[in-house]
């Protein structure tokens, strides 16, 4: 049995209270009925209100939600098949600048795979907007999804895809029926990750939109830098709701099924 | 394999396609990069020359070669700015990094402490707020430290100070930015490989004598090396080309490396220069990860 | 055929033939290449070079999920998706089977293996040994011409290991297919085995039945490995028959050593080949020697005593405790260790 001293307590409590401090205080002014936040002015819901009547907001929030769709689809795919390449391929040829392609993206700062996505665009003259922004956001999620695939592929029981093959499976056939199913769990994290860092990318999107496509982190930013606005507490506060609930489910779908699908025995 | 089998045009797809697209979308773009940082501004679509014409044949392209040089670099050196962001953002990421391992080592010892069936939902409680937008979390800061905000509210009330003290557009509240929001990415590494920790060394230690700061000294901080070392990875590189939380928390007196090349590119329009700035960076960043590398390799061959 | 991993040759050089409808042991002890054989076999490991010959075709370019053998892994490998019927229709559809002969083919070999009524549930509802027969059962569908079993029975318990072990044998005579099994339990695979082949480092070191490997070792390693064995070090006499000059003085055999007179050789004697009696016995036999009692180990159906002998060495001596009071003999006690001619061989290396 292991013993939690004083000290540990104090710091599980004071380091949690530190990462939510700030949401809860982003999300109690968001109610606040004035709009300076030195007066506090009782409960109210108009700026949640207010947030409806915000149609380029709205329209980006739509735009970043289409975005998020299809880049996180796109990056799932591509890190799923670059896991396995990195698991199960053993060295083929190639295979190292191909692990340092995958992972170099993760430190990256984002700064620079912005500026080179985008200088890449207008080298081969393609129009920036909608297209351009999805295929900038599956590059940087694609090197996450690779990483938590991976990670499960590597837990996996390989005796497994072996016994598949000693049946008559081909390798193709094998993926699918055995190896596919059992690591379902990672790719769907693996997707929600890649969908998460869509909706939240403000720099690599500000780099690689073009005229008419705003996400709505560009909407946000451009309303924010200069002060803190009252309907933007509130559009916060309901991504953070969104994405919380979101989380906390993903959580518990995982642990009620987590346990049976693990590898062997 | 070196043998011809059906099932390796599978394999052939499955490694062919990702790598064609980081081929493609990322190690095209670095060279573009590269090729832009040594080209010159120019008021034109795309606004630097010179542009590869390939329509012109082999001319175009020795023409093209002609037009390159090192200008960019040269000014890097010459104007004190770059420089200073360089320095600045070396220094904040350096400073931060060190603060979020003293601030991440007590939180994720203390989850690796806690029963076995309560610390997933530790680790999830850690990393949810990394799942909300970066955006949002900066911003929800940029509510609490505001002149009238909440702080000074808590510190003159508590009398700690008189007048209410400005937060924003400091240093302070780029390094309590930074820290807030890359906290989950120092715990997670570290709790890991704590958690991997084998609790009977720890008794050995107590049962030779060891007190309890001793053993995390001697027995648990140098076991956990390659955690802290991940998550000083993760954190210090990334946070050297940060933009958001300077740009909204910091002043802009002495900006930092990302939001240098974003004023170069967006303000002043001058992607050469921007590119050589990214160029620069990127070498200096890549040292840490060769080497960390390195290491990694040499350990796994020592297993 | 010859694997290498890195420097190493795992398997040297090595050549085998397996009959149809045997069951084949490799027995060895760990690291011996023995797994590397079955993988080889089955196909998940490629060879540097050499050939898997089966019917005259060789296997060696062929992927294993063409090869016709089928494998029984250690740890079972059974998809944890799949129910128990779903797992042993796996190889079936693959060959594009059709549904109707599927199932007839299932409820065969939920029959065979003693399944019936488990066949709907999935490998975590059901008990190890379950386990281990619907991967049996699963290895079995295809009707392979080899079946290969990595070490079947590392997991169960002893009782469970005697029994399955009987099992085995009865399907394999039942079915007359080939069986290949890895061990590295001496009994077992002299209980299962119609002939064992005895490995160390990627080398075939004895190739014979049980019976044949555990009486005429052709080697002292092979002697030490199966079994145990007391070894006495000397000169082969000039007639073949008797060694000099040994620890136990002059020792005889019956059979003659294929060896030079003067070579230095071991005369090999197994432990319950050893008579114990407090006198030389009478008639005398011609291997005889003095010793005292230095060890007991009582292990109910014979004890096996260690006792040290003229020159200060131990020998090993298995006697049956048929007299219902522990062992016959004390420690200490001085007795009379002998052996016919006819126990002991000579091995030259």
């Amino acid at each position: 049995m292991r013993k939690m001293s004083a000290v540990n307590v104090a710091a599980l409590v004071l380091g949690l209270a530190f990462l939510y401090i700030p949401i809860a205080v982003l999300v109690i002014y968001s109610f606040n009925a004035s709009r300076l936040v030195a007066v506090w002015g009782g409960w109210s819901t108009r700026w949640y209100a207010e947030l409806f009547n915000d149609a380029p907001l709205i329209d980006a929030a739509v735009t970043s939600l289409r975005v998020a769709l299809a880049s996180a689809t796109a990056a799932t795919i591509l890190g799923t098949l670059a896991a396995l390449a990195l698991a199960r391929f053993g060295r083929f040829r190639g295979r190292l600048p191909f692990a340092a392609m995958i992972y170099a993206p993760l430190v990256m700062p984002e700064v620079i795979t912005g500026l080179s996505l985008l200088l890449l665009f207008v080298a081969i003259a393609v129009d920036r907007g909608f297209w351009t922004v999805a295929v900038a956001h599956t590059t940087m999620a694609m090197c996450f999804a690779t990483v938590i695939v991976q990670s499960r592929l590597a837990d996996f029981d390989t005796s497994l895809e072996e016994a598949a093959m000693d049946l008559g499976a081909p390798p193709l056939r094998t993926f699918v029926s055995v190896t596919l199913p059992l690591i379902v769990p990672a790719i769907v994290a693996a997707w929600m990750l890649a969908f998460a860092l869509s909706l939240d990318d403000l720099v690599i999107a500000s780099f690689t939109t073009g005229p008419g496509t705003t996400t709505l982190p560009i909407r946000i930013y451009s309303e924010v830098r200069l002060g803190v606005k009252p309907e933007m507490n509130a559009m916060c506060s309901i991504m953070v709701g969104v994405v919380g609930a979101a989380v906390i489910i993903a959580s518990l779908f995982v642990k009620l099924t987590g346990s049976r699908g693990a590898a062997g025995r | 394999m070196k043998r011809r089998q059906p099932g390796s045009s599978w394999r052939r797809f499955a490694i062919g396609f990702p790598y064609a697209w980081l081929v493609a979308f990322f190690l095209a773009p670095f060279l573009i990069v590269l090729k832009i940082s040594l080209s010159q501004t120019a008021i034109a679509q795309p606004p630097y020359t010179p542009v590869l014409d390939l329509a012109a044949g082999w001319r175009g392209v020795t023409d093209f070669f002609n037009g390159l040089s090192f200008e960019n670099y040269g000014l890097l050196g010459s104007d004190p700015l770059y420089l200073l962001s360089y320095v600045k953002s070396i220094e904040i990421a350096a400073f931060s990094t060190l603060m979020l391992l003293v601030v991440g080592l007590p939180i994720a010892y203390a989850i690796a402490r806690t029963p076995r069936r309560w610390q997933a939902i530790f680790v999830l409680l850690v990393a949810l707020p990394f799942w909300t937008s970066l955006l949002i979390r900066i911003y929800s800061w940029m509510n609490i430290l505001q002149r009238e905000g909440p702080l000074n509210d808590l510190l003159m009330g508590l009398g700690i100070v008189k007048e209410p003290p400005a937060w924003l557009a400091t240093d302070t509240a780029i390094y309590i930015g930074v820290v807030y929001s890359y906290l989950p990415f120092m715990v997670l590494p570290l709790y890991a490989s704590l958690e991997k920790l084998d609790e009977s060394l720890l008794e050995a230690a107590a049962d030779l004598g060891c007190p309890r700061w001793k053993i995390f000294w001697l027995v648990t901080l140098p076991l956990s090396s390659s955690g802290i070392l991940a998550g000083v990875l993760l954190c210090f590189i990334p946070i050297v080309g940060e933009f958001v939380i300077p740009d909204l928390l910091g002043g802009s007196q002495s900006p930092m490396i990302g939001q240098t090349i974003w004023t170069e590119f967006f303000g002043n329009k001058d992607w050469p220069a921007a590119s050589a700035v990214a160029v620069v960076l990127v070498f200096l960043l890549v040292t840490p990860i060769v080497i960390y590398q390195h290491q990694a390799m040499r350990v796994a061959e020592r297993d | 055929m010859t694997k290498r991993f890195g420097n190493t040759a795992v398997v040297d050089q090595l050549s085998l033939d397996v009959y149809e409808g045997e069951f084949f042991a490799l027995l060895g002890p760990s690291g011996c290449g023995k797994t590397t054989l079955l993988r080889l076999i089955a196909g998940f490991v490629q060879p540097n070079a050499g050939h898997i010959l089966l019917d005259g075709v060789d296997l060696a370019p062929v992927p294993p999920y063409r090869r016709p053998v089928n494998m029984m892994f250690q740890n079972y490998a059974l998809f944890p998706h799949l129910t128990a019927e779903d797992n042993i229709a796996f190889g079936l559809k693959q060959d594009g089977l059709s549904r109707r002969e599927i199932a007839i083919r299932v409820a065969d070999m939920l029959a065979l293996t003693r399944l019936e009524g488990f066949g709907t549930r999935k490998p975590h509802q059901l008990s190890g040994g379950q386990r281990q027969r619907v991967a049996l059962a699963r290895s079995l569908a295809k009707r392979p011409r080899v079946l290969l079993l990595d070490e079947p029975m590392a997991a169960l318990d002893k009782k469970l290991r005697g029994e399955t072990q009987f099992e085995l044998m009865e399907l394999q005579r039942k079915l007359g297919l080939t069986f290949i099994i890895v061990t590295h339990d001496q009994s077992e695979a002299m209980t299962v085995a119609d002939r064992i082949a005895v490995m160390d480092r990627g080398h075939l070191m004895q190739v014979a039945p049980a019976a044949e490997i555990y009486e005429r070792p052709n080697s002292r390693w092979v002697a030490d490995f199966v079994g145990e064995i007391n070894l006495f070090q000397g000169r082969l006499g000039d007639d073949g028959l008797s060694v000099e000059g040994t620890a136990a003085g002059n020792l005889h055999v019956a059979t003659k050593a294929e060896a030079a007179p003067g070579a230095v050789v071991w005369v090999a004697v197994r432990p319950e080949k050893v008579r114990l009696s407090c006198e030389p016995p009478t008639p005398a036999l011609p291997n005889c020697i003095a010793g005292a009692v230095v060890d007991i180990a009582y292990l109910g159906d014979v004890s096996v005593y260690k006792l040290r002998i003229r020159d200060g060495s131990i020998v090993q001596a298995a006697v049956a405790n048929v007299g219902g009071s522990g062992s016959a003999f004390g420690f200490g006690e001085q007795v009379s260790l002998s052996w016919p001619a006819e126990a002991a061989i000579v091995l030259t290396h």
